[in-house]
């Protein structure tokens, strides 16, 4: 691969360039390029598109994926906000646990919310093998993705222009939706991009919750698990591909917004 | 108005988070510390234990080297595909460890383009499904502090002789050790609790390629809730261990 230094001045010929690119070229390709590449090849489309219980779990998965994502952007700025605009007794603890849910193993998060909200609930709720148990696993594994992003915009965030706006008789609302919410959107975004990607896959966090009802709580995640062990790799594939293709989207997506918010000075 | 906005946002952290996780502790030890330590001592779960830092102790070495390597490959020099490199990076955040676990599956399995014998259901692949869902976070919090450090003061090394190796051991390193640590508490983080991939191309045989996340899924499903809930605990021990770790590190990172 031909590599040449950046502005660097070039007072003998480094062999660091062409080093340092081919490991992680030869690296990136075999731990995840090659195996990518075999998916794709292997993938069978057409039984996929036809079968009406593959259909059912990429339609399901899409519709809780948007909610949780949707659910996220209001209640992962709010608590941003809070974490970041509010003080109060214990807010530095707050603040460690939104990250529990990157440190907390899937399938613990599952068999956590099954505790509390599963057959043998102290609160009698009972959201096992139900699209409401979904939801809340989806929305605890989500959690620090919306919260993360937008809490050092709003740190890095002016008040002036707030106590401006405020001082000229703008309500708190309006202050809100015309000078922060503004400052704060694209790393809303890119927030609920990412917590829409792993509500797409998530597997460990549901897992024990879907239960095994097809057509009723598969998600597509399940269901690939499910044709894996029912031996259909190639329909597994299938709807493999579909995920991947969303993965890639989201990553498009949230690099061009990314660049947008870059060149507005965002 | 700020108080309400605080009540609702902590509500929901302890709806959603704090109760779960806390009631999970208490079931795990409601029938006392003995039988929480039988659960986390028996045979199956010794091994579990062990293969689990087995295996992470492969690939977060592994995934540290390339994480600096590749962080300045992209960050200080200009080559075709540094874009897609780029995108390859992020692909394991955003994409299902179920898809991963299928990736390796259909590579290394029967009629894969690289079957072979003790891969799947075996080490071998775990150890690269785990790799694969551990692969960005050490290269995703180098890449920044990179960009940031600019490249003045290693020129000014390289002008002064000192070569490429002595250049980042002396110049580099020390500015970016802080996020390399980070990057390496959320590999292990992310290593020692991987499920969906893990599942997918170990076969889950109790006593041999069962990890502890493996372990607690396993024991739920065979109706040993109370071992799952002990094997669970220990798990989010570790977990919140991780968190200690990287809260006393993000101070360093902020103050550098």
């Amino acid at each position: 691969m031909a590599a040449r230094s950046l502005p660097l001045p070039a007072r003998r010929v480094s062999v660091a360039p062409a080093l340092t690119i081919g490991f992680s070229v030869t690296y990136l390709s075999l731990i995840v390029l090659l195996p990518i590449a075999a998916l794709v090849w292997h993938a069978n489309t057409w039984s996929a598109g036809t079968n009406p219980e593959a259909i059912s779990a990429l339609r399901l998965t899409l519709f809780l994926s948007v909610v949780v994502a949707l659910v996220q952007a209001v209640a992962g700025t709010a608590v941003a906000w809070t974490l970041v605009r509010d003080r109060f007794f214990g807010q530095r603890v707050v603040d460690a646990l939104i990250d529990l849910p990157f440190a907390l193993p899937t399938i613990v998060a599952g068999l956590v919310l099954l505790v509390l909200y599963g057959p043998r609930s102290p609160v009698g709720v009972h959201a096992a093998f139900t699209r409401w148990g979904l939801f809340l696993a989806l929305l605890f594994v989500t959690l620090p993705f919306v919260v993360r992003t937008v809490q050092p915009v709003l740190l890095e965030l002016d008040t002036e222009l707030e106590d401006a706006a405020a001082s000229l008789g703008a309500s708190p609302l309006t202050t809100f939706r015309r000078i922060v919410l503004p400052n704060i959107l694209p790393a809303i975004l890119s927030g609920v991009a990412m917590a829409f990607a792993r509500a797409i896959g998530e597997f460990g966090a549901v897992v024990l919750i879907a239960g095994n009802l097809p057509l009723k709580t598969e998600v597509a995640s399940v269901y690939i698990v499910g044709q894996i062990g029912g031996g259909d790799p190639g329909g597994a594939a299938a709807v493999s591909v579909v995920l991947l293709c969303i993965s890639f989207g989201v990553l498009l997506g949230v690099g061009a917004l990314r660049r947008w918010a870059t060149r507005h000075d965002l | 108005m700020r108080y309400a906005l605080r009540f609702a946002t902590l509500g929901y952290l302890f709806v959603l988070l704090v109760a779960p996780v806390g009631l999970v502790f208490y079931r795990a030890f409601e029938h006392g510390f003995g039988t929480f330590w039988d659960a986390i001592t028996s045979p199956d779960a010794i091994h579990a234990l062990k293969l689990t830092l087995i295996i992470t102790a492969i690939a977060v070495p592994a995934n540290t080297v390339f994480g600096i390597v590749c962080a300045l490959a992209i960050v200080r020099y200009r080559f075709p595909g540094a874009g897609v490199m780029n995108a390859l990076v992020d692909l394991p955040l955003a994409l299902s460890p179920v898809v991963v676990g299928l990736s390796l599956l259909l590579l290394y399995g029967r009629g894969g383009w690289l079957q072979g014998h003790n891969i799947l259901f075996a080490l071998p692949s775990m150890v690269l499904a785990t790799m694969f869902v551990s692969l960005p976070f050490v290269v995703r919090e180098v890449v920044p502090v990179l960009r940031e450090i600019g490249t003045e003061q290693e020129q000014a090394a390289s002008t002064l002789g000192a070569s490429a190796l002595q250049t980042f051991r002396r110049v580099t390193w020390p500015s970016i050790r802080w996020a390399v640590a980070y990057g390496v508490v959320l590999t292990t983080a992310r290593s020692l609790g991987e499920f969906g991939a893990v599942t997918v191309v170990s076969g889950s045989i109790s006593g041999r390629t069962e990890t502890l996340a493996l372990l607690v899924g396993d024991r739920y499903e065979q109706f040993d809730a109370t071992g799952a809930y002990a094997a669970a605990v220990l798990l989010a021990l570790l977990a919140i261990g991780t968190l200690l770790v990287m809260y006393r590190l993000r101070p360093k990172e902020e103050t550098r």
